[in-house]
């Protein structure tokens, strides 16, 4: 008997069932789709958080003036006191350190906004024409801060996109000027909406030269510097080139603390997968449930059609001609499950996107590739008993059963 | 040399405690081209005398040649492959698969030989013309008439030309004249040379046979051309 000839007896042989084979393949569909659909959730939810920390700026180096203790990410790091201040010169020096990209000082203080008798309370925020670039942030209208000095304080402010809607309406905003404090400053550029993100939103910001803010607020500290490496790899040289820097400078004291955000990312990362990971081993128990019913629903068939394997025999079928047949019908009800389920799976991750469209519910490939060689693996494997019990029976037996 | 040789067969079957001697120390001989008929009453030890010859059973003891060759010592992978080229069975029932096209059950022995498709097509249509089954191709069994399902089923057991052809009771569940169709066309087969060995109860089928077998309580009690023969 050739394979495909083993193939085709096999096929006829599940589809003279109808009612059966659809049972089986339902069984079987389900358990893939369960996988495709949890993987793609879980591995959603994984891209969804890596995507929004990307978002916020690649190969990012983050200086925060005082020491916190762990050295991770925690909350004190975010809010410790500051025992010797972050300047300017300090963000001037990084900026020549090699593998350095871009150097954006953050300086912020809160504030008044006027014009034309509107007035709003503002978070100003002091940086460089580096940060736009820095943070991956688009300009709507006009132009970003001028690329100067950093000491240079011009009377220039670049507006959030809520912060234009709600002094300018529909008016023209770029060329104005506008009152913040007790300075006046023309409005070079309005920011483009940012829209959804678990970053940092600029549409309720004014962004001014760092110097433009520090003289505003009356203080020479910075918030915080924000450094970016020329790559991936420029990381780690950048922290320790940042570190010796910054501890030569401040007399042998290294009194920041770094934070990159490769090692959030990293966390996150690790989390999330291990988490789809585990997601996807339950749904392939419903794999294996679904293995053992394909085995219950072929030993049936092999009882259902004992005459049939007693005339094969009769007309020269060896046992291992009978026992390929049933195997290759096993194989062929789990493909056909596997398959059905993958397009349950893919409907149901589709479904999974359009309910929630900020999701990025994809199944990943090693998810769908798993589950079809789970489904088709467990369908041969439980087809295995049946298939020989039928090459084993004997024929005269097997021919007079009705 | 003849084509089948059985010596001192012996077949038991145990039941529960008690044993069923269904054939005691049978001894025959048939010859290539022969029309033999095996008679007896139900429960004679017929059928497993015929399931013997075909190589679905092995006895407990005795030799049986076919064409010179040992088969009882075969293998079951050797028994299934003599089966496949040197054996035709025609059972009572027919024993078509149910879900196959009268076609596709005719070319079954053709594809567990592993012949080529074109090959096993051309060969289906000229059996199915040669048994007057060609508008017939495409039927599935529960389409077809008791008698067309016979054919059908004649037409698998000797769709690759085998040297023997073994019927059991292949009359049995049809009509008088459909009946004298079947046998009419398997002594056809017979006179094209193949061997022809019946089981029938019907004493005017068996008398068509140039031997009887005549077989009681396992053994073979008479063994003779014309023993039976009722005036034709
Ligand atoms: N598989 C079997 N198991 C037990 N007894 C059997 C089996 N096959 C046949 N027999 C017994 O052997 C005897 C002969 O049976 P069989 O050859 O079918 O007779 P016939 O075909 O002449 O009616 C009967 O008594 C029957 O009950
Ligand atoms: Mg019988």
């Amino acid at each position: 008997m050739t394979p495909a000839d083993t193939l085709r007896f096999a096929t006829r042989a599940a589809t003279g069932y109808p009612l059966r084979t659809a049972l089986m393949v339902l069984a079987m569909s389900i358990g893939v789709a369960a996988v495709v659909v949890l993987t793609a959730l879980g591995d959603g939810a994984r891209r969804y958080v890596i995507d929004e920390f990307s978002a916020l700026g690649s190969n990012l180096v983050i200086v925060l003036p005082g020491r916190s203790e762990t050295g991770g990410v925690n909350l004190n790091s975010l809010v410790t006191t500051t025992p010797r201040d972050l300047t300017v010169s300090d963000a001037e020096a990084l900026r020549r350190a090699p593998h350095v990209l871009r150097v954006a000082p953050l300086s912020v203080g809160n504030s008044e906004i006027a014009f034309g008798g509107r007035l709003r309370n503002v978070l100003v925020l002091g940086t460089n024409a580096d940060f736009l670039e820095l943070r991956r942030y688009r300009i709507g209208q006009g132009r970003f801060l001028p690329a100067e000095d950093n000491t240079r304080a011009s009377a220039v402010v670049v507006l959030g996109a809520t912060i234009r809607d709600e002094l300018f309406g529909n008016a023209p905003a770029v060329g104005r000027m506008v009152r913040i404090g007790d300075r006046r400053l023309r409005v070079i550029g309005v920011m483009a909406p940012s829209g959804k993100g678990l970053g940092m939103n600029t549409d309720e910001l004014v962004i001014t030269p760092v110097a433009t803010a520090q003289a505003m607020f009356d203080t020479n500290t910075l918030f915080r510097i924000l450094i970016e490496a020329r790559g991936r790899e420029a990381i780690a040289p950048v922290q320790q080139q940042i570190e010796a820097l910054l501890r030569a400078r401040r007399g042998g004291e290294l009194d920041v603390t770094l934070i990159t955000q490769d090692a959030v990312l990293g966390t996150f990362d690790r989390i999330l997968t291990t988490l789809t990971l585990g997601v996807a081993g339950i749904a392939a128990i419903s794999l294996a449930v679904a293995g053992v019913l394909v085995m219950n629903v072929m030993l049936v068939a092999v009882t259902q059609r004992t005459p049939e394997i007693g005339l094969l025999k009769a007309l020269g079928a060896t046992g291992r001609n009978i026992r390929l047949a049933f195997l290759a019908e096993a194989a062929v009800l789990s493909l056909a499950g596997a398959f059905a389920g993958l397009a349950l799976g893919h409907a149901g991750a589709w479904a999974l996107r359009l309910a929630y469209p900020v999701l990025p519910a994809w199944p990943p490939d090693w998810a769908v590739l798993a589950a079809i060689g789970t489904a088709l693996a467990t369908g041969i494997l439980f087809g295995v008993i049946p298939a020989r019990r039928a090459a084993r029976l004997d024929p005269i037996q097997a021919l007079a059963k009705r | 040399m003849a084509q089948i040789e059985l010596t001192g067969i012996e077949r038991c079957f145990q039941l529960g405690d008690s044993q069923v001697h269904a054939l005691r120390n049978v001894t025959l001989t048939i010859a290539a081209g022969e029309y033999v008929a095996v008679m007896g009453p139900s429960g004679s030890g017929k059928s497993t005398l015929l399931n013997l010859l075909g190589l679905l059973d092995r006895p407990n003891a005795g030799s049986y040649l076919l064409e010179g060759r040992d088969v009882t010592t075969l293998d079951a992978d050797e028994q299934a492959e003599v089966r496949r080229n040197r054996i035709g069975f025609i059972f009572q029932s027919f024993h078509l698969v149910a879900r196959l096209t009268a076609a596709e059950n005719i070319a079954l022995p053709m594809m567990l030989a592993g012949l080529p498709a074109a090959e096993r097509r051309a060969r289906v249509r000229r059996a199915l013309d040669d048994f007057g089954l060609a508008s017939r191709a495409e039927h599935r069994p529960d389409q077809l008439s008791g008698g067309q399902r016979q054919r059908v089923a004649i037409a698998r057991a000797t769709i690759l030309r085998p040297a023997v052809l073994l019927a059991d009771e292949p009359t049995g569940n049809l009509d008088r004249s459909t009946g004298q169709d079947v046998t009419a066309l398997m002594e056809e087969l017979n006179a094209s040379g193949m061997t022809l060995v019946v089981v029938t109860h019907d004493p005017v089928m068996g008398g068509r046979a140039r031997r009887q077998i005549l077989m009681e309580d396992g053994a073979i009690v008479s063994n003779a051309p014309g023993a039976l023969a009722p005036p034709p």
